[in-house]
Order: structure tokens, then C-alpha cells, then sequence
């Protein structure tokens, strides 16, 4: 009998995410998929580094625990993964499954990789393009260019999950696109079908940030409360084959879901709601309503959709430069002056040794270092000096914490608790390529 | 008498490089009305002048009594590169919530 519903679950939604709410989906959640996403702007940079370097196996440090954690539920029920682990190294991440799979006495498992989104060798031929964020060339930044991936869309995964193993790993996919593919997949919509794909899109949208849905990131304690985030449920998405989308999570679990919850996720990291763009297709969010059909449920109807775009979005990492950062903390009486006067003493040193910076920063947490200068607010009683510099030299960048520190003994009095960093800015900018020139294919992995 | 914008909405800051986005939710239908007459792009720059250029952009949701408001060149620079505390912008949505509504009132602060 074909299929007329679909549960799908988000188990993760950054690559440092918890995972015991992904294992009481598998346990108590009743899901058929379950999605990882695990891979933000800048991680795969940071992971295609790591490979280079030698010092990281390429994709998601916490792949092995994830799996651990999950997947003799997953093979015992059922339950397809599919996330985007793989990072910058797909191929290694399935391996690294199929041995815990073996490891664990998993019979029967395999994985499907999805290859096809690192493009570098494809911009290294094309320095003509533009930058979508500055409009520059991309010649400017090629040289130093770390990664570049394409967001491949869910007809690639869903070309990996026609394999029908157990686990789907790709590299970089659109976020929504993870949980998009599960339901072209298993209702063989199309991409012609728009009011489905938006409501696909929405679903996967709505579930990408895993806790965030679910009462994570909204509470305001007296005004906005959430029961038991210490142990917060991450949500699934019920989807029949007419696009019927309800949100909703494990009773037991921690969280509520309901329209503010799902309002606040549905437009988070969104520029024009009526023009959303995935691979998949361009999404308007204008029509869309959220209905709270019990408790806990609420049911996501009105998405719209247009054609997806002819290219796909490439996001490129590229290294520009080293940030270094010290700290040192002021409390009491007149903690305020004695931690500006600390930040003067800095910048100057800085100078007199002829480091230049193109941003220095001098913040007192406590004060004014999230939402800029303080004017009017009341001095608070303690205060944390923290100075910040960007800068091309990674000597300079070294600089600027062993100032901070130095003011233990040739600082304003009472300074304490001192923290120094330095770290390589791995930056990120995109361009768009035309979708012919980014072939995918699947590469099918079996435990021994 | 002077309110905030928390006492009639709810919201989060979401980031796109150098743009972050502070969705605005209002509790009822009333707040949504005064929300769209006196929390307009010009009173959302003026308060986020400090940590933004602008320009601001604000889309309307009247369904879901939601507003989008896209606040563009953070200063310091994009997520990736910036100095800044707080890369994302995330802290932002309490800024936003803390922005005074003066009636129809002429203002000056």
C-alpha cells in the first residue's frame, strides 16, 4: 500500500547539537526519517581545513557519538537517517558509519553518499564571477580560497535515497532540502507540483534548527515561559501525500509547540518572506497560517511556491586574516573608569609597537558590547574589558591578548580573571553557478 | 503612556552574513495595528544606528500578526569576519524589544 503519511524527525540542528532528544524520537517519537543538520555556514570551511591540515577527519567531529547515540534504534525500527555530516568529507563519514555500524553488529547496513557539491575546480575556471555580498570578482578572494561547496537540493538526495540504505550522507545541501527529499522520495511528488514542494519546503524550514521550534531560543522567563528546557524535545513534522503539514513533538519531552514557537522559526534567517529561495523552489510565506490543533500540534497550511532558480547558490570560504581577543574583568567601586582606562592603555600599546588593525575593538561586556554605545545606561557593578582586533598579521593578531593580560601588573587596579585568543578568520561569501555545471552522483558504502 | 515594543510582541534575530533579520510578532490584533503605524523602518534605524547602517526593510505578515524587519550592514562586517561579540547579531531581538513606541506623539529621543 502506498504511503499516505510521512513523520519525519529533526535530530540536530548545528553541528554541536545535543543528541539525546534525536534518540527519544527514535525511542517514543513514532518517525519514519530522521534528519541531521549539522553543517552552518562557515563549518564546512572549517572542516575542509581540518582535512588539509591533517588535524580533523573532514566531516562532523561529532558524527561517531551522533551515530553511536542513534542508529541501532534507527536499524532496529526502520528509521531512514539523512544528514548532511558528511561535511567535507562524505566518502570518509560513510566509512566511518559503516565501522560503527559493524562495531555495533548492525547487519544489513549500508550508506549512500551524495558527492558533487565541492566546486572548487569549477571556480578556479571561472574568476569572473560576482560576489553576491560585496560585488567584487571572485579573483579577489581565489587565492585564498578555502572550500567551496554548492547547496544541492533535495532531487539530488532524493537520487541517494532511491538506493534504499539505511543512511543517506551528503556534503553541502540546502538545509530545508534534507527533509524536502524524504517526502519527493516516499509521495514521488515532482517538481512541477508547487503547493506541494511549498509545503515540503516550509516543513523543512520549520524543522531545520531542531529546538528552535520547540520552545528552544524563545524563552523570556515571566513573559515567554518554556517547561523543561533542560530536557527539550526537538520536533518532527507529520506530511501526507496532499501536503497536509502538521509540527508537533514527543508529549513527554521538554518544550511546547504552538504558533509563537512556530512563527518565530518560520521567518528566522529570512530575508523577503514572499521570495525564499532554496534550490527546490523560490517559497512565499504570504499566505502561509499555523493552526494549534491540539496541544503541541500546530498545523502549517497557505505555503506557496515558484520554480526554482536556474543556478545554484556556492558558498565560498576563504582565509582573511586572524582575530585576536583578550579579556580582563573589573568589579566595584568605579570598575566602569578603571576598565576604560585598561582599554586605553591597550589600543596605545598597540600602536607603539606598530600593529595595525583594520578593526579594533575595545567592548565592556556588561556595558556596551552587544548593542553599542552606552549612552544612558546605568554603570553595573562589574565589568569585563574586551579588546578585539582583526587583522592580516597574526603577530598583531597574538598582540592584543598579551596586552590584556599584561595588564595584570601595568594595569588600573584590580583587574582579574584574564582570557587570551588568537584565531585564522575563515570568511565566507557566495556566488551563483549555472546548475549544468554542478553534476552529482551517489556512491554506495556497505559495512564489511 | 509610553510602551515597548515587548509589551505588545514577541521576536527573534536570525543572520545572513552582513544582513540580520528581527521578526516582530504581536500578541493581539490591536498591538499588530500600533506596531505597523509607529514601529516603522525609520524608528528601527534610529535605534539600531550604533550597530548598523541600514538601510531597514520591513515586510508584513498581517495573517500570522507578524512583521519582518531586514536590517542591513551590521557594522564591523559580515558573521565570518566581524570582531564583534556577538558574530551573529543574535542579541538583537532584545534590542528590538526594548525600543520605546511613543503613540503618534512627536519625538525626540
Amino acid at each position: 500500500m502506498a504511503r499516505v503519511q510521512l513523520r519525519i524527525g529533526s535530530g540536530a540542528g548545528f553541528a554541536g547539537d545535543r543528541w539525546e532528544p534525536a534518540v527519544e524520537l527514535v525511542e517514543r517519537g513514532d518517525i519514519d526519517v530522521l534528519a541531521f543538520e549539522c553543517l552552518a555556514e562557515r563549518t564546512i570551511a572549517r572542516e575542509t581545513l581540518a582535512l588539509r591540515r591533517g588535524d580533523g577527519p573532514g566531516y562532523s567531529p561529532k558524527l561517531e557519538a551522533r551515530f553511536r547515540a542513534v542508529l541501532p534504534g534507527c536499524v532496529a525500527k526502520g528509521i531512514r537517517v539523512v544528514t548532511n555530516m558528511g561535511a567535507a568529507a562524505p566518502m570518509a563519514a560513510a566509512r566511518a558509519a559503516c565501522g560503527i555500524a559493524a562495531d555495533l553488529d548492525l547487519t544489513d547496513f549500508s550508506c549512500a553518499v551524495l558527492l558533487g557539491d565541492d566546486v572548487q575546480a569549477v571556480l578556479s575556471e571561472r574568476p569572473e564571477l560576482t560576489l553576491l555580498e560585496t560585488g567584487e570578482p571572485l579573483e579577489s578572494i581565489l587565492p585564498r580560497m578555502a572550500s567551496a561547496n554548492a547547496y544541492l537540493g533535495a532531487d539530488a538526495i532524493v537520487e541517494a535515497l532511491a538506493s534504499d540504505a539505511p543512511v543517506v550522507i551528503t556534503g553541502r545541501v540546502a538545509d530545508p532540502s534534507l527533509f524536502v527529499a524524504p517526502l519527493l522520495h516516499a509521495f514521488g511528488w515532482s517538481y512541477d507540483d508547487y503547493a506541494k514542494l511549498a509545503q515540503a519546503t516550509v516543513a523543512g524550514h520549520l524543522l531545520e534548527c531542531a529546538g528552535q521550534v520547540t520552545g528552544g531560543y524563545f524563552a523570556d522567563p515571566g513573559v515567554k515561559d518554556v517547561p523543561a528546557l533542560a530536557r527539550l524535545g526537538f520536533p518532527f513534522a507529520d506530511v501526507s501525500t496532499d501536503g497536509d503539514v502538521v509540527i508537533g513533538k514527543v508529549a513527554e519531552a521538554g518544550g511546547r509547540v504552538d504558533r509563537q514557537t512556530c512563527t518565530e522559526q518560520l521567518l528566522y534567517e529570512v530575508d523577503d518572506p514572499s521570495a525564499y529561495i532554496t534550490p527546490d523552489c523560490v517559497l512565499d510565506m504570504g499566505g502561509i497560517s499555523l493552526t494549534e490543533i491540539a496541544r503541541d500540534r500546530v498545523r502549517v497550511a497557505g505555503a506557496r511556491a515558484q520554480p526554482r532558480t536556474p543556478s545554484y547558490k556556492v558558498s565560498v570560504g576563504y582565509f582573511d586574516g586572524f582575530l585576536g581577543e583578550g579579556e580582563l574583568s573589573y568589579g566595584g567601586p568605579n570598575a566602569v573608569a578603571r576598565a576604560r582606562l585598561a582599554g586605553e592603555i591597550v589600543k596605545e600599546r598597540l600602536v607603539l609597537r606598530g600593529f595595525t588593525f583594520d578593526d579594533l575593538r575595545i567592548d565592556l561586556i556588561g556595558l556596551d558590547s552587544l548593542h553599542g554605545p552606552s549612552d544612558g545606561r546605568p554603570d553595573p557593578y562589574e565589568v569585563r574589558l574586551r579588546v578585539a582586533g582583526r587583522t592580516a598579521q597574526r603577530e598583531a593578531a597574538e598582540a592584543v591578548g598579551w596586552e590584556v593580560s599584561a595588564l595584570y601588573t601595568n594595569g588600573p587596579s584590580g583587574g582579574a580573571g584574564d582570557f587570551a585568543n588568537v584565531r585564522e578568520i575563515l570568511a565566507v561569501q557566495s556566488v551563483l553557478l549555472p546548475r549544468e555545471l554542478v553534476p552529482t552522483r551517489v556512491e554506495l558504502i556497505t559495512a564489511l | 503612556m509610553n510602551v515597548t515594543v515587548r509589551d505588545l510582541a514577541h521576536a527573534r534575530a536570525g543572520d545572513k552574513g552582513s544582513w540580520v533579520n528581527i521578526s516582530v510578532t504581536a500578541h493581539d490584533v490591536t498591538s499588530y495595528e500600533r506596531l505597523l503605524r509607529e514601529l516603522t523602518e525609520a524608528r528601527v534605524l534610529e535605534v539600531f544606528a550604533p550597530v548598523a547602517k541600514g538601510p531597514v526593510r520591513r515586510y508584513e505578515l498581517a495573517q500570522l500578526l507578524a512583521m519582518n524587519f531586514v536590517v542591513e550592514n551590521i557594522r564591523g562586517g559580515s558573521v565570518t569576519q566581524t570582531a564583534a561579540l556577538d558574530i551573529h547579531g543574535k542579541s538583537l531581538s532584545a534590542l528590538m524589544l526594548a525600543i520605546r513606541l511613543f503613540g503618534n506623539e512627536p519625538h525626540t529621543s
